[in-house]
C-alpha cells in the first residue's frame, strides 16, 4: 500500500508542504488504549488498498474473547478469511503462511499481551515476508507495551467524539480517530485526527491544532524517526 | 435381486426379529426376518402394535445410512458377474447380465455362484433372472427360489400386485376393485386402464408398471462409473521409524498416477503398516482439487511426529480417497489463476496445520438477529461469496456472546445515561436508535424477547452496540436487561 496509489491524502493544517509517499507494503503495528476499542480496526480497513482477494484475518483466542470477532456486514465490501486460533504462536505462524500468498489485500494480525514468541526476530520476519511479496501487514496489539520491534510505522490510534451530524443533533456522526505515528522508517511521526470519508474511499488525517513539535521539523527526512 | 443385510453375529432364524426406524409415532418396522414374516407382521407398522401379538419380538435400531453405503459397495462388488450393475431402492440390486451368463455357465449356474458368494459375505439374497427390470423385481420378491424367466408374461401372471412396484394407496385402490393378480389385471382392456390411470405417474400407474414388467416400455440399467482409485505404496527392505524421506516421492508417484488419468485429489492419506501389525494414518484435505506433489507433500508438515512408529514399519502408502477430474488451467497473462491457486493452496495449508474448523470463511444467512446474519463456514468446503453490507449500519465487531451492563442511571426513553460494563463506567454522550429486532418465532424458544439496538457514542469517544432485551411489561420475565453487543469505528 502506498499514499499515492490509494485514493487517500494526508493533510496537514499548519504547513502547505505535501507529505511524501509514506509507506510501502510492509508491517505497521497499532496499539490500542482500550482494548475493545474498534477504532483501531475502523482507521485499519480505511487504510487497506483496492483490491480483490481477501484479508487474512488471524485472532488468537483471548483477543476473540475480549473484543469479539469481525463482523462483515459492518465493513463494506471487503471479503475476510478468518483464522481463529489459541496460542499466538499459531498466529504468528497463520499471518507469515499468508504472506506468501499474493493473491491477498492484506494479512491482520491480533495477539493479546505481550507473549515471549512476540519478539523482535518474530516481527522481523512478518516484516520481511511482507516486503517481499508486496502483501500489507498489520499486527494489532492490545493491552501490550510498545516495546522493540521491526515494524516499519507503529500507530496508536483511540477514538474522538464523532463528527457532528446534521441530521440529527443527537445522534453520532461520522466516526473520528486520533491517529498517533510515534515510529516510523518513512515518515514524520506526529498525531493527526483522522476522518474517514467511506462514499469517496478517502482518509483524511489532519494535524492536531496543538501540536507545534510536529510542525517544527516537517521539511524531508531531517527529523525522520529513528526505527 | 434383493440382499437383506443382518449386520454383526446372525441371530438365529427362528427368533422374530425386527429392524425399527424412528417413526412420527414412536418407532416403526423398517425390517424384517422370516420368522416375523410368519408370526405375522408388516413393514411399516408400528413397533408397540406388533409387540402386542408377537410379545417375544425382538427389535434392534436399522442404520439406514450404513446400509444404504454397503448397498453402494456391493453394487459395486457385484460386478464381477456383469460390467453394469445399478441400485435399486433401499434393499435391492439390478445387474444386466446380457451376454454375461454364459462365462458363468449358464443363468442357473450363475445364480448359484450369486447366492454362494453372498452367503459368505453373510448376507440372504432373493435372486431371480427375468428379461425386464420389473419383472425381475417381482420374481425375486414374489416369486419361486432362483426363478429364471423367458416369458414374463406367464410367469407374473401368479403373482399378487403387489409385485409391480406400485405405491401403497394404488395397491389399496386395486384391492378394492378385487384385481388381486397381476393375471387379472393383464386381462382388463388397455383402454380402461389407460383412462383410468391417466396422470398417474410409475408409482401410481398399474398400465406403466405392467408395460415395464412385460417389456413393452423400456426401462435401461443406466450404470454409474466407478471412480478410479489412487494408491501408491513404498515397500521398505527393513523397518523404519521415519515416513518423512519418502513422502517427497511417494507424492510425485502419485501425482503421476493422477495426471495420466486427469484428477486430482480432494483428500490424500498416507496409512503406515508397523511390524507389530498396528496401521496407522493421517489425512490431510485441499480446497481445490490439486495433483502438485510439493505442494500435497507440505501438507504433511508437522503431521508426521504424530505417528507413533513403535518398533518400525515397513510398508507405507500413500492414496486419494477423494478424487476429482481437473481441468489442465492456462497461466494466464495477468497471472489472476495463480493468485487464485496461491490462496486455495494458503486454505489447504492453514487447514492442514490449525485444523479445517479454525479456517473459515464468512456466510451470509437469512436472518434479522446480528449474530446469525453471519455464519461461518470451512473455507476447505467452497469458495464463499461476499457478504453484502446490510442498510442498517453495523458495528465492525461483533461479541460472540452479548455482555450484560449494569444500569446506573436509567432515562424513560433511550439508552441509560449512564452503565457500567467491565468494572467502568461510561456517561453516555449521544446516541442513534432504537433499532427494533423481533425474536423469530419459527426458531427462537417461546419466551424470546424482542431486542432494541442502540449506537451509543461515550463521553470518551468510543463507540457501543447496546440493546435493551424487552419492554416493561411485555409479560416476558421481569424488568428489561442491558447488553453491550458490538463495537463501531
Amino acid at each position: 500500500m502506498s499514499w499515492t496509489a490509494a485514493p487517500t491524502t494526508l493533510r496537514r493544517l499548519k504547513t502547505r508542504t505535501a507529505p511524501k509517499p509514506l509507506l510501502t507494503s510492509s508491517l505497521s503495528d497499532m496499539f490500542l488504549d482500550v482494548a475493545w476499542d474498534a477504532a483501531g480496526i475502523g482507521f485499519l480497513l480505511s487504510r487497506l488498498p483496492d483490491g480483490p482477494g481477501p484479508v487474512l484475518w488471524v485472532q488468537d483466542r483471548v483477543s476473540r474473547i475480549e473484543t469479539g470477532v469481525p463482523y462483515v456486514p459492518g465493513m463494506g465490501d471487503i471479503s475476510v478469511l478468518r483464522v481463529a486460533v489459541n496460542r499466538p504462536v499459531d498466529a504468528l505462524w497463520a499471518m507469515e503462511e499468508g504472506l506468501r500468498c499474493a493473491g491477498l489485500r492484506a494479512v491482520v494480525g491480533e495477539v493479546w499481551g505481550d507473549p515471549p514468541v512476540l519478539s523482535f526476530t518474530a516481527t522481523k520476519r512478518l516484516a520481511m515476508r511482507a516486503e517481499a511479496s508486496g502483501v500489507p501487514c498489520w499486527l494489532m496489539r492490545r493491552a501490550a507495551i510498545a516495546n522493540l520491534s521491526a515494524a516499519r510505522d507503529r500507530w496508536r490510534v483511540g477514538a474522538l467524539p464523532s463528527a457532528r451530524f446534521t441530521l440529527d443533533p443527537q445522534a453520532p456522526g461520522a466516526p473520528r480517530w486520533q491517529a498517533e505515528l510515534f515510529r516510523s522508517r518513512h515518515a514524520q511521526p506526529g498525531t493527526w485526527v483522522a476522518t474517514y470519508d467511506r462514499a469517496k474511499d478517502r482518509v483524511d488525517l489532519a494535524a492536531k491544532l496543538p501540536d507545534g513539535a510536529v510542525d517544527a521539523g516537517d521539511v524531508g527526512s531531517r527529523g525522520r524517526a529513528t526505527g | 435381486m434383493r440382499a437383506m443385510s443382518d449386520r454383526g453375529a446372525a441371530p438365529p432364524d427362528d427368533i422374530p426379529i425386527v429392524l425399527a426406524v424412528e417413526g412420527t409415532h414412536g418407532p416403526v418396522v423398517h425390517g424384517l426376518n422370516r420368522a416375523a414374516r410368519l408370526a405375522g407382521i408388516e413393514e411399516g407398522a408400528r413397533v408397540t402394535d406388533m409387540r402386542a401379538f408377537c410379545p417375544d419380538l425382538r427389535v434392534e435400531y436399522a442404520d439406514v445410512a450404513g446400509d444404504t453405503a454397503t448397498l453402494n459397495r456391493l453394487m459395486l462388488w457385484a460386478r464381477r458377474w456383469c460390467p453394469w450393475s445399478v441400485v435399486d431402492g433401499p434393499r435391492g440390486l439390478i445387474l444386466d447380465t446380457t451376454g454375461s451368463d454364459h462365462l458363468w455357465g449358464g443363468e442357473a449356474a450363475m445364480l448359484e455362484d450369486m447366492e454362494a458368494q453372498f452367503s459368505t459375505l453373510g448376507l440372504t439374497a432373493q435372486l431371480s433372472v427375468a428379461p425386464t427390470w420389473g419383472a425381475a423385481w417381482g420374481l425375486a420378491r414374489f416369486g419361486p427360489v432362483r426363478s429364471i424367466s423367458h416369458d414374463p408374461a406367464r410367469d407374473l401372471a401368479a403373482l399378487p400386485v403387489t409385485a409391480l412396484r406400485l405405491n401403497s394407496a394404488t395397491l389399496l385402490l386395486l384391492n378394492r376393485l378385487g384385481l388381486k393378480a397381476i393375471g387379472a389385471l393383464a386381462e382388463i382392456p388397455r383402454a380402461t386402464l389407460a383412462r383410468r390411470f391417466a396422470r398417474a405417474d410409475f408409482g401410481a400407474n398399474p398400465l406403466l408398471r405392467l408395460d415395464q414388467a412385460l417389456g413393452r416400455l423400456a426401462e435401461p440399467v443406466s450404470s454409474r462409473e466407478e471412480l478410479p482409485h489412487f494408491r501408491v505404496q513404498s515397500r521398505l527392505a527393513e523397518p523404519i521409524q521415519d515416513p518423512t524421506p519418502y513422502l517427497p516421492e511417494l507424492c510425485e508417484e502419485l501425482c503421476a498416477v493422477m495426471t495420466k488419468a486427469g484428477f486430482g485429489c480432494r483428500a490424500l492419506r498416507l496409512v503406515i503398516y508397523r511390524t507389530d501389525g498396528e496401521v496407522s494414518h493421517v489425512q490431510v484435505a485441499t480446497a481445490q482439487p490439486s495433483r502438485d506433489a510439493a505442494h500435497l507433500a507440505r501438507l504433511f508438515e508437522g503431521k508426521l511426529e504424530r505417528i507413533n512408529p513403535g518398533f518400525g514399519f515397513d510398508l507405507i502408502t500413500l492414496e486419494a480417497p477423494q478424487a476429482e477430474e481437473i481441468q489442465v488451467a492456462q497461466i494466464r497473462l495477468d497471472k489472476k489463476l495463480d493468485e487464485e491457486m496461491a490462496l486455495s493452496r494458503l486454505i489447504d495449508r492453514l487447514s492442514a496445520r490449525l485444523g479445517s474448523r479454525a479456517v473459515t470463511r464468512p456466510l451470509a444467512q437469512e436472518s434479522h438477529m446480528p449474530e446469525r446474519a453471519l455464519g461461518w463456514r470451512g473455507a476447505l468446503s467452497d469458495t464463499a461469496e461476499l457478504v453484502r453490507p446490510q442498510i442498517k449500519e453495523r458495528p465492525l465487531r461483533l461479541l460472540e456472546t452479548p455482555e450484560e451492563v449494569r444500569v446506573l442511571y436509567a432515562v424513560p426513553e433511550g439508552p441509560p445515561a449512564q452503565f457500567m460494563w467491565r468494572k467502568q463506567t461510561h456517561k453516555v454522550a449521544r446516541y442513534a436508535g432504537p433499532e427494533r429486532i423481533a425474536p423469530e418465532w419459527w426458531r427462537d424458544r417461546p419466551g424470546s424477547r424482542l431486542r432494541d439496538y442502540f449506537k451509543v457514542e461515550a463521553a470518551c469517544g468510543k463507540r457501543l452496540w447496546l440493546y435493551r432485551e424487552g419492554l416493561h411489561e411485555d409479560g416476558r420475565g421481569g424488568d428489561p436487561r442491558w447488553f453491550v453487543h458490538g463495537f463501531f469505528g
